[in-house]
C-alpha cells in the first residue's frame, strides 16, 4: 500500500516539475506584467499606482484593485503608432520567417542527404555560431554591411558596383540580420525531419512516374511540413519582438514593436503603457502557436 | 482456374529456341568501388514468366532487381526489354513498377490516393483513374479501406496495398524485392497463391527476388540461383531440386547428402563410386565423368529408405546405426551414422498412424536408395 502511495507521488512530482517551472517563470511574471499594465503611470519608485501592500488588509486591496483599469490599452488603440509598429513588426518577422526558410531548406536538405560519417560536423557548423555572442556577430554584420564595409568594398573591387550600396539603417539589414541570426533555428527542425525520412519512397514515386523534382514536390516536402512548421514558429515568435537586429542593424527607418517597447520602458518611463505593449504582443503571438498545435494534434490523429 | 492450371503447366518458353526473350539480360557488371555485386551475368527471362532470382543476402540479387528497375546503371553489360535497350533509361520513364521490400507506401497519402499516384504521373483523366483505382482495390480486397493511412493497417494489409499500386499502371514487368519478407509465416504461405493467381490474372511478367528457397519453388516457373554476383543455375523448380548443377546449388536448396569421392567404374550410363569411410556407391549419369576422376554423390533425404533388413532388389544398400531421430509429425527424419563413420540423413513420410515396426535409437539399419536417386557432380 505504501509502495503504490508512493508511485502514485512519485508520478505526481515528474508531472509537477515542468508546471511549476511554468508557473514561476512565466505565469506570476505575466500576472506582474499584466497588472502594472493594468495601472496608471506616476512619477514615483515603483512608477506606477496602484502599489498592492500587505499592510492594506482585505479592504484596502479591494478598494486598489477597483483603480486598475484598460486605459493604457484603450491608449495603445488611440496611436496609430503602435499599430504601425505592431503591423510592421509581423511584417518584417513574416518575410524574414519565410526568407529563413528559403536559405534553411537548401542546407537542411544537403545535410540529410550527405554521407552519414559527415553529418555529425554539419551538425556542428550549423550550432558553431552560438559559441560567439549574439551581439558581437550582430556587430560583425554592422561591418561587414556599412558603406566603406566589407561588402561594399569587396563588390566594388571586383566592379560589380560603383557606388556603394546603403544597406546598413535599412530594413534589408534587418532581413539579412534575422536570416542570419535565426538560421540554425530553422535547419534544425527542418533537417530532424528530412534526415528520419525513408529513401525508397523517392525511389518508388521515380519508379511510378515521377521525375527527380516532381517526387521532391509531392513526397519529400509535405513530408518535411512538420520539420517546416516548427521551424517557422521559431523563427517567427522571436523575431516579431526582435529588439537588438532592429536597433543596431534598422537605424531610425526600422519600426518594431521591440524598440516601441524599449522606448516606453527607458526613455518615457510610462511601465503600465509598455506592459500594456508587451500584453498585446503575447497576444498576437499566442495565435500562431494555437494554430500550430491545433496542426499537429491533427496530424497526430 | 483447372484450365489456367493447364496452360501454367505447358507454359515453357524457354525451351523453344525460337522464343524472343521479354527482358535480355546480357554481360552486366556492376562494381561498386572495388565490389562486384553483379559479375558479367546473362539472364534471359520470357513474357508472362514469374522469375524468380534466389540468393543469400549480398549475392546480388537485390542490385540487379535495382537495375532492372533503373535505379541502378550496370558498369557494362546491356539491359534489353521488349526489344528496347534500358540503358540511361531513367526509372520514372521504364514500363517496369516495382513492389518495395518495405511496401515504400506514402504516409501522407490514403490508399486510394497511393495507388492513384502513378496514374496520375500518366496524366490519366480522372474519372479513368477513380475507375482503375476501384478495380484495383477489389483485386486485393481492400475496398473498405480505401480512405485510410498506411499507418492505420496491418502489415498484411501494407503488403496488399503496394502490390495494387505496383501493378496499377499494368507495367510490362512487375519487380518484387522480398514481398513477403515482412509477413508471418501463415500469412506468407497464402499470399504466396494469392500473388500467383494474381499473376495469372493479370498475364504480366514478374521477377521476384528472395532468399526464402521454398517462397521461390512455390511461386515461380523458373528460378535462378545466384552467389556471389553469377548465376549458378537457372532452372524450373523441380529441376533444380532434382538436378542441382552444382554444390552450391545442391546444398542451398533444401536437405542433401553429399558422398564425395572417386570413380572407379563406368559402365555405359553407371558410374561406380568410392567415397569416404569405404562407401561404394552405383549411380546414374548422363554425362559420366572419367574413371579416377573426383565426383560427388548427391542424394536427397526423401530418397533414402531405412530399414531394419538388408532391402532386396536396391543398388545401394548401407549398414549403419541410428544417431537421431526427428519427428516432425508430417514425417521423421533420421540420421543414421554408416559404418565407416559418415551420417546420412533419410526422411520418410509418415503415411501411416502406427508403424509397425518402429525403429529406435542406436538400432542397426541398412539405408537403400536407387542408382537414379541423386546425381553425380564432377568436381
Amino acid at each position: 500500500m505504501m509502495g503504490a502511495i508512493g508511485t502514485f507521488f512519485r508520478k505526481r512530482i515528474v508531472i509537477m516539475v515542468p508546471y511549476a517551472w511554468l508557473t514561476v517563470f512565466f505565469l506570476i511574471p505575466f500576472f506582474i506584467v499584466l497588472r502594472i499594465s493594468l495601472s496608471t503611470s506616476e512619477i514615483a519608485m515603483p512608477p506606477y499606482s496602484p502599489v498592492f501592500s500587505m499592510a492594506d488588509g482585505w479592504a484596502g486591496w479591494m478598494e486598489k484593485f477597483n483603480l486598475l483599469s484598460f486605459d493604457n490599452f484603450v491608449w495603445l488603440t488611440g496611436d496609430p503608432l503602435y499599430f504601425e509598429a505592431y503591423f510592421s513588426s509581423v511584417k518584417i518577422a513574416l518575410i524574414s520567417t519565410l526568407l529563413t526558410l528559403l536559405v534553411a531548406y537548401p542546407i537542411a536538405y544537403g545535410m540529410a542527404k550527405a554521407p552519414g560519417t559527415v553529418r555529425p560536423t554539419l551538425l556542428m557548423l550549423v550550432i558553431l555560431p552560438f559559441w560567439t555572442s549574439f551581439l558581437i556577430r550582430v556587430y560583425a554584420w554592422i561591418a561587414i554591411l556599412k558603406p566603406e564595409g566589407l561588402l561594399n568594398e569587396l563588390l566594388m573591387g571586383i566592379g560589380v558596383i560603383h557606388e556603394p550600396l546603403i544597406i546598413l539603417n535599412t530594413t534589408y539589414a534587418v532581413y539579412i540580420g534575422i536570416v542570419y541570426s535565426y538560421l540554425p533555428f530553422m535547419v534544425l527542425p527542418l533537417y530532424s525531419a528530412l534526415e528520419k525520412m525513408d529513401g525508397t519512397l523517392i525511389e518508388a514515386a521515380e519508379d511510378l512516374g515521377c521525375t527527380p523534382v516532381g517526387a521532391f514536390w509531392k513526397v519529400t516536402f509535405p513530408l518535411s511540413i512538420p520539420g517546416v512548421i516548427a521551424g517557422c514558429m521559431l523563427v517567427f515568435i522571436p523575431a516579431v519582438g526582435e529588439f537588438v537586429i532592429p536597433d543596431l542593424l534598422g537605424g531610425s527607418e526600422t519600426l518594431m514593436i521591440g524598440r516601441t517597447l524599449w522606448n516606453e520602458f527607458n526613455a518615457n518611463h510610462d511601465w503600465p503603457v509598455a506592459s500594456a505593449v508587451a500584453i498585446v504582443l503575447l497576444a498576437i503571438l499566442i495565435i500562431p502557436i494555437v494554430f500550430f498545435q491545433h496542426l499537429q494534434a491533427k496530424s497526430a490523429e | 482456374m483447372k484450365s489456367l492450371g493447364s496452360i501454367r503447366r505447358s507454359f515453357a518458353p524457354w525451351s523453344d529456341p525460337n522464343s524472343i526473350p521479354y527482358i535480355s539480360i546480357r554481360n552486366v557488371t556492376k562494381k561498386f568501388g572495388d565490389f562486384v555485386a553483379v559479375d558479367n551475368l546473362s539472364l534471359d527471362i520470357y513474357n508472362r514468366e514469374f522469375f524468380a532470382l534466389l540468393g543469400a543476402s549480398g549475392c546480388g540479387k537485390s542490385t540487379l532487381l535495382r537495375m532492372l528497375a533503373g535505379f541502378e546503371q550496370p558498369t557494362s553489360g546491356e539491359i534489353v526489354l521488349d526489344g528496347q535497350n534500358m540503358a540511361g533509361t531513367p526509372p520514372y520513364r521504364r514500363p517496369v513498377n516495382m513492389m518495395f521490400q518495405s511496401y515504400a507506401l506514402f504516409p501522407h497519402m490514403t490508399v486510394e490516393k497511393n495507388i492513384a499516384f502513378g496514374l496520375k504521373q500518366d496524366g490519366m483523366p480522372a474519372n479513368e483513374i477513380a475507375e482503375r483505382v476501384k478495380q484495383m482495390l477489389k483485386l486485393v480486397k481492400l475496398e473498405k479501406f480505401a480512405a485510410r493511412k498506411p499507418n492505420q493497417l496491418s502489415g498484411g494489409q501494407r503488403q496488399r496495398v503496394a502490390l495494387a499500386r505496383a501493378v496499377a499502371k499494368r507495367p510490362k514487368v512487375l519487380l518484387l524485392d522480398e514481398p513477403l519478407g515482412a509477413l508471418d509465416k501463415k500469412l506468407r504461405e497464402e499470399t504466396q497463391f494469392e500473388l500467383m493467381d494474381l499473376q495469372q490474372e493479370l498475364g504480366l511478367t514478374f521477377v521476384i527476388v528472395t532468399h526464402d528457397q521454398e517462397e521461390a519453388m512455390t511461386m515461380a516457373d523458373r528460378i535462378a540461383v545466384m552467389n556471389a554476383g553469377k548465376v549458378i543455375q537457372v532452372a524450373t523448380p523441380p529441376e533444380i531440386y532434382e538436378a542441382p548443377n552444382s554444390r552450391f546449388v545442391a546444398d542451398f536448396i533444401g536437405d542433401v547428402n553429399i558422398f564425395d569421392g572417386k570413380v572407379t567404374a563406368v559402365t555405359g550410363e553407371f558410374v561406380d563410386i568410392e567415397a569416404e569411410g569405404g562407401v561404394k556407391l552405383r549411380m546414374v549419369s548422363s554425362e559420366p565423368p572419367a574413371v579416377g576422376q573426383n565426383a560427388a554423390a548427391v542424394i536427397r533425404p526423401e530418397k533414402i529408405r531405412v530399414t531394419g533388413e538388408k532391402p532386396a532388389g536396391r543398388a545401394n544398400a548401407l549398414e549403419g546405426e541410428i544417431w537421431d531421430i526427428g519427428y516432425l509429425g508430417d514425417m521423421t527424419v533420421f540420421r543414421v551414422k554408416l559404418d565407416g563413420g559418415k551420417i546420412v540423413k533419410a526422411s520418410s513420410l509418415n503415411a501411416v498412424r502406427a508403424a509397425e515396426d518402429p525403429l529406435t535409437y542406436d538400432q542397426k539399419v541398412w539405408v537403400s536408395f536407387d542408382e537414379n536417386a541423386g546425381v553425380v557432380l564432377k568436381d
